[in-house]
């Protein structure tokens, strides 16, 4: 079975970089699954699990948005923060969701704080919904 | 004489005790600048894919606009200025601020012409003191910055330049080059241009939804990654002149306590030649 490499890059470090079968992410239109000898493709992505098969093993990486790039060869995910599902840490994430869910209902007049409170709850929902998988 | 000589040796000490501080800072600056370079070469990766798929873009779709792009009379500046919390770094936040003080007296005649940003407990007072116009501050930033930790403040600098708050945006910060020297630097963010210099068209690629589209997202998050590097650039730099400035604080320390030393020497020697003289002459007299 052919492979590609598949890195996943954040402002602060590598967090992945492995030979892998297929890659699954959740682009702006919908999901995508990613083969070797894919067409060159760049799109931004929803905050969403990510999932990369290798030889039978599938790892799951919490991506909170950022885009990636698709070449013949290989695939880069760009993301402004990424965690692996064994570095989540699932007690923050529980009260980060909690937080945002109280905000939500308090914040309902002004915009841009529901916003925010919307997607810092989606993050939360999107680490756990990883730890769930993961498990 | 007796007085003078207890007086040398509290004045040795004091320096020792000044020393001994300097020496200590030094090191901590010595290996939290090895962190701080390490950060730095870690972010160079993310922002270099960045500007690459940005720039493919840029050539490959001609005649993209995006608001970000584009040169708008200029009607109001904003300055984006890194600095310290804490001093003992030699020239680093002085040299930076008085470089940004003449320009800014040279390019505009009123405080409504231009706002600031600042990071730095440093830059904030140095503003505060002067009435100068800031709209957002941060300060107590860790020495390792996340990019959470400055995430706030960039989005808000791109987000009120889109939204046409002012026309440019010029970031200042000291470029590190190594240890020793630190450059202020000014460079201008907002609107992005020169994309075109260094690309020779790698890949066409699909666009989802379209290149228009994919751009929107990417722009920003492009000059919000300038912002964050020229953080870490700051921060390492202001390691290295701390470093440089507690190093040299040292050397003059060692050097002020071996003069003393040679003074003291000297006043104790002479206070036990005087001693041995007046036994000697006392001796005399009662033979």
């Amino acid at each position: 079975m052919s492979t590609f490499l598949v890195e996943i890059v954040t402002p602060e470090r590598k967090v992945y970089g492995e030979q892998a079968n297929m890659v699954v992410v959740t682009g702006l239109e919908g999901q995508l699954g990613i083969m070797p000898n894919h067409i060159p493709l760049v799109t931004p992505l929803r905050i969403a699990p990510v999932t990369i098969k290798r030889d039978g093993i599938s790892d799951v990486v919490a991506v909170n948005g950022g885009f990636i790039e698709v070449r013949k060869d290989k695939v880069v995910i760009l993301a402004e923060s990424a965690e692996l599902a064994e570095d989540i840490n699932i007690e923050r994430a529980e009260a980060a969701k909690q937080r945002a869910e109280q905000r939500l209902t308090i914040a309902k007049t002004d915009e841009i704080d529901f916003r925010r409170a919307e997607l810092a709850l989606q993050r939360a929902m999107n680490r756990l919904n990883v730890t769930h998988i993961h498990k | 004489m007796a007085k003078g000589m207890r007086e040398i040796k509290r004045e040795i000490k004091g320096k020792q005790n000044t020393r001994q501080i300097t020496k200590a800072m030094e090191m901590v600056a010595a290996s939290k600048l090895r962190k701080a370079q390490e950060a730095a070469v870690a972010a160079r990766p993310y922002a270099d894919k960045l500007l690459e798929v940005v720039s493919n873009i840029a050539a490959g779709t001609k005649g993209v606009s995006h608001p970000m792009l584009e040169a708008r009379p200029i009607k109001k500046t904003a300055y984006l200025v890194i600095t310290s919390d804490r001093g003992l770094a030699g020239g680093y936040n002085a040299n930076l601020l008085r470089q940004l003080t003449l320009t800014i007296k040279e390019r505009h005649q009123s405080t409504d012409e231009y706002v600031i940003f600042v990071i730095g407990r440093k830059g904030r007072d140095y503003f505060r003191r002067r009435n100068m116009p800031i709209i957002e501050e941060i300060i107590g930033l860790a020495d390792a910055p996340t990019f959470g930790d400055i995430k706030s403040i960039a989005a808000s600098a791109v987000s009120k330049f889109s939204d046409g708050s002012y026309d440019e945006l010029y970031i200042y910060y000291n470029k590190f080059v190594n240890a020793l020297t630190q450059i202020p630097t000014e460079t201008r963010l907002l609107p992005l241009e020169n994309f075109e210099g260094n690309n020779q068209a790698v890949s066409s690629y699909e666009y989802e939804p379209s290149a228009e589209g994919v751009l929107e997202v990417l722009l920003p998050k492009y000059a919000e990654t300038l912002i964050y590097s020229a953080v870490l650039d700051g921060k390492a730099s202001e390691q290295g002149a701390r470093m440089t400035a507690m190093g040299s604080a040292t050397k003059n320390a060692t050097k002020m306590i071996n003069s003393l030393t040679l003074t003291y020497n000297r006043a104790r020697q002479a206070a036990i030649t005087q001693e041995i003289t007046e036994i000697v002459a006392g001796a005399n007299a009662q033979s």
